[in-house]
């Protein structure tokens, strides 16, 4: 008489033992609303998102990229407010991912052009130095499928119109994961910023050919993705010339220095002039040093 | 007693031989993906980028290698251990056929991105539902034999096939609930916080239950087998495994440290993972003693060291796993090269040692012959230990690096030390030496298989002289 020498018994025993752990960690936190609270501002994702949602997976980009933030100070300071449970609740699959072999895309939407995107599906290497990410411009090569991207949409319940599948059918792979990537984490607002400076701040080390050579370096590794190695522009706008947001004429120091902290949206007005927007916030990863010895390298260079 | 029994070692010999070819092709798939990480113009779009190819890697090893193996060698085990040949033995070769053709289905569509985009869950939903057919076989082979059995008494390693037969089926079909939308395509029947929980709840006790459970089976094996020692204390074998099969449920969210999920769930999740550390042990603690009894066994049996090594490994594994787990821990490796590092001590050191070993005790007693060459096998065993630990402890290194350059925080200001991508420059020498080290392990691997392989040879050969006179 003892347990094992039945093997029914004992396989319905370890069912149970099994299932207790099951139950409490699993089955019980499904029912409690914690796990998913409702929250404005999130919707469901449009057909064109979800063709791109689609292709993310189908490329296996939840390998190298996490979708989720932790609420740590640099992690927050690096990618932005921490990830919420309600922002969630239309990702069948969820795509936290576990690894980080490339940065977290939590908040990515809004933080690049698309214009960006592109040249960086491209080719990453030309705006990173030093990138290990793959190539994925031959997305463009391969067109949405629509129909499959409706039945989609209808298996998950999530609304659409005719018209918006119907403009699937121009749409290829990569403009549809650009679409999504540019969707990712605008569901929360982004906190206001306090400004790094005070208004009317002069360079404090305006001319100081030490900080010229540090912020010469910091460009090279982070800004001349987008402005091209010589500064003379790319994705973003030519810095030796004597236009400042596409106006001829001189801008102060502190405004110089608040585009680069804080980004630039659509729009908005810098000594009367507006902003294409485009521009990410650097802020957070340069503290004030380094970006007034950016702001001394961009100095010298229009000098010349 | 003494009258011979008919065993059926068909379906071992297939499983054994099938699981060898899908984990040679797999792992020299890890090889490629670990050089593509520092070279990344080897991506070639769309088949073989490194998104797709991990998959085949990680999917190939789960359920070519590793899975083919557990049925090889527990359809070995339990016909020895109920002393009676294998119930339904033309089922088992139905299920080997299946088998293989599903894991190259599942290479196929996965390189073609057919990808569910859960980890570890990857594969189209009309593949799962294969897998589950396959499984049910298993099931009913292997509870069929046992209830048929020749032995009154069920040994240890039986009790950890019939936890592993019922707890994979119940982890693997709630994991792969779908909505289908086309045959190749599906989402998750679970959304967003759910999803995230079911996920791990499923992946981790899948390395409960596929990287441990039937491992520690062959452990208890085929260690007092290739000894001749008996097993130190059955009674911490009990202790060990209810415990072991009750803890590892709990411990899922421990892999989502610091997400979303509510805190309870983690902190329960965390807690349950430190009290992991004794059932773990208990094992470790019984093969130790086990081979206390007689050291020499080291030096004079060739097999002692691997499987002393791989509990060594599975101990270190279960020490390594519950630190991680704390969040003072886990906020500077989680995200790090450090997983990978851990995940591969795991299955480069504890499953993949073990199963070696076993196949090396199983070959010869299927085949009726001894094994080719112990010199080789010795050979093969200093080769993955090496390329293991080189691996292993570049990728600890790595993750630290990572996990402390990603947090640092300038005193001066206040501001992000540095950027993401100075962390990837730093990252390259590190990759490169992980390649060295996969390759120092594939090499090892290939050693493994031309033993086998020559084994299996020199026994047809003294067949066929036997038939001859």
């Amino acid at each position: 008489m003892n347990i094992y020498s039945k093997p029914i018994f004992f396989t319905i025993v370890v069912t149970v033992v099994i299932l207790i752990g099951t139950t409490v960690m699993m089955v019980f936190p499904a029912f409690s609303p914690e796990m998913a609270p409702k929250m404005a501002n999130v919707h469901p994702y449009t057909a064109l998102q979800l063709a791109g949602r689609d292709a993310y997976i189908e490329n296996g980009c939840y390998y190298c990229h996490s979708q989720m933030i932790r609420p740590l100070k640099a992690e927050t300071m690096r990618y932005g407010e921490y990830s919420k449970a309600g922002e969630f609740n239309y990702d069948q699959p969820f795509l936290w991912g576990s690894k980080r072999k490339g940065p977290d895309l939590a908040r990515i939407g809004g933080k690049y052009s698309d214009k960006w995107h592109y040249k960086h599906m491209n080719d990453p290497r030309k705006l990173f130095q030093g990138s290990n990410m793959p190539a994925f411009g031959w997305m463009a090569d391969y067109p949405v499928d629509a129909e499959q991207t409706e039945k989609g949409m209808k298996a998950l319940g999530f609304p659409y119109t005719k018209e918006e599948i119907d403009a699937l059918k121009d749409k290829t792979k990569l403009d549809a994961i650009i679409a999504y990537l540019q969707s990712l984490g605008t569901a929360i607002p982004k906190p206001p910023k306090q400004p790094m400076i005070a208004a009317g701040d002069k360079n404090p080390l305006a001319g100081d050919p030490k900080a010229i050579e540090e912020g010469k370096k910091i460009f090279d590794m982070n800004c001349a993705a987008c402005h091209g190695v010589d500064a003379k522009g790319d994705v973003g706008p030519d810095l030796t010339d004597n236009e400042w947001l596409y106006v001829a004429g001189p801008i102060h120091d502190d405004t110089l220095f608040s585009i680069i902290a804080d980004g630039t949206k659509k729009d908005q007005q810098f000594e009367g002039r507006a902003a294409k927007g485009g521009m990410p916030s650097w802020g957070e990863f340069f503290g004030k040093k380094k970006i007034w010895s950016v702001v001394t390298y961009i100095r010298s260079l229009e000098s010349k | 007693m003494g009258e011979a029994v008919a065993y059926e070692w068909k379906p071992v010999k297939g499983f054994a031989l099938s699981g060898l070819f899908w984990g040679l092709v797999c792992v020299l798939l890890g090889l490629v993906i670990s050089v593509q990480l520092w070279k990344p113009e080897l991506n070639i779009p769309p088949y073989l980028t490194y998104g797709r190819i991990r998959n085949v890697h990680v999917n190939g090893l789960v359920f070519g290698f590793a899975v083919a193996e557990i049925f090889a060698l527990s359809y070995y085990m339990v016909q020895k251990l109920t002393r009676r040949p294998l119930l339904f033995p033309k089922l088992a070769m139905v299920q080997l056929y299946i088998f293989n053709a599903a894991i190259a289905a599942a290479a196929v569509t996965l390189l073609m991105g057919f990808n569910r985009g859960k980890e570890f869950a990857e594969l189209m939903w009309p593949l799962n539902v294969g897998v589950v057919v396959l499984w049910v076989m298993y099931a009913v082979i292997i509870v069929g034999t046992i209830i048929k059995r020749k032995e009154q008494q069920m040994y240890i390693s039986l009790w950890y096939m019939l936890a592993t037969v019922v707890a994979v089926a119940i982890l693997f079909i709630v994991n792969h609930l779908d909505i289908p939308v086309s045959l190749t395509k599906s989402y998750s029947l679970f959304a967003g916080g759910n999803d995230a929980n079911i996920e791990w709840w499923y992946a981790h006790n899948a390395v409960a239950f596929v990287f441990t459970t039937p491992i520690l089976g062959m452990f208890y094996y085929f260690l007092p087998k290739s000894t001749g020692l008996p097993v130190y204390s059955h009674r911490l074998s009990i202790i060990g495994f209810w415990s072991l099969i009750f803890t590892y449920l709990w411990t899922g969210a421990h892999h989502l440290v610091y997400s979303p999920l509510p805190d309870w769930v983690q902190t329960v999740g965390i807690a349950f993972t430190l009290m992991m550390i004794a059932p773990s042990w208990a094992s470790v603690f019984n093969g130790y003693y086990t081979v206390g009894a007689d050291w020499s066994k080291m030096k004079n049996a060739y097999l002692t060291k691997f499987f002393l090594l791989g509990i060594t490994f599975y101990g270190l594994q279960t020490l390594q796993g519950p630190l991680q787990g704390l969040r003072m821990v886990n906020q500077i490796v989680h995200f790090t090269d450090w997983v990978p590092g851990h995940v591969h001590m795991g299955t480069m050191g504890w499953l993949a040692m073990t199963i070696c070993a076993s196949i090396y005790y199983v070959i010869p007693s299927v085949y009726d012959t001894e094994v080719y060459s112990v010199k080789l096998a010795n050979v093969h065993f200093w080769l993955v230990l090496v390329g293991q630990l080189i691996f292993s402890i570049t990728m600890w290194i790595l993750g630290i690096q990572q996990g402390v350059m990603w947090k640092a925080i300038s005193p001066e200001d206040g501001s992000l030390t540095y950027t993401f991508m100075e962390s990837v420059l730093a990252s390259y020498p590190y990759w490169q030496m992980r390649t060295f080290g996969g390759l120092l392990f594939f090499t090892g691997l290939c050693v493994f298989a031309y033993n086998i392989v020559m084994t299996i040879k020199s026994a047809n050969k003294s067949a066929v002289a036997v038939e001859g006179r």
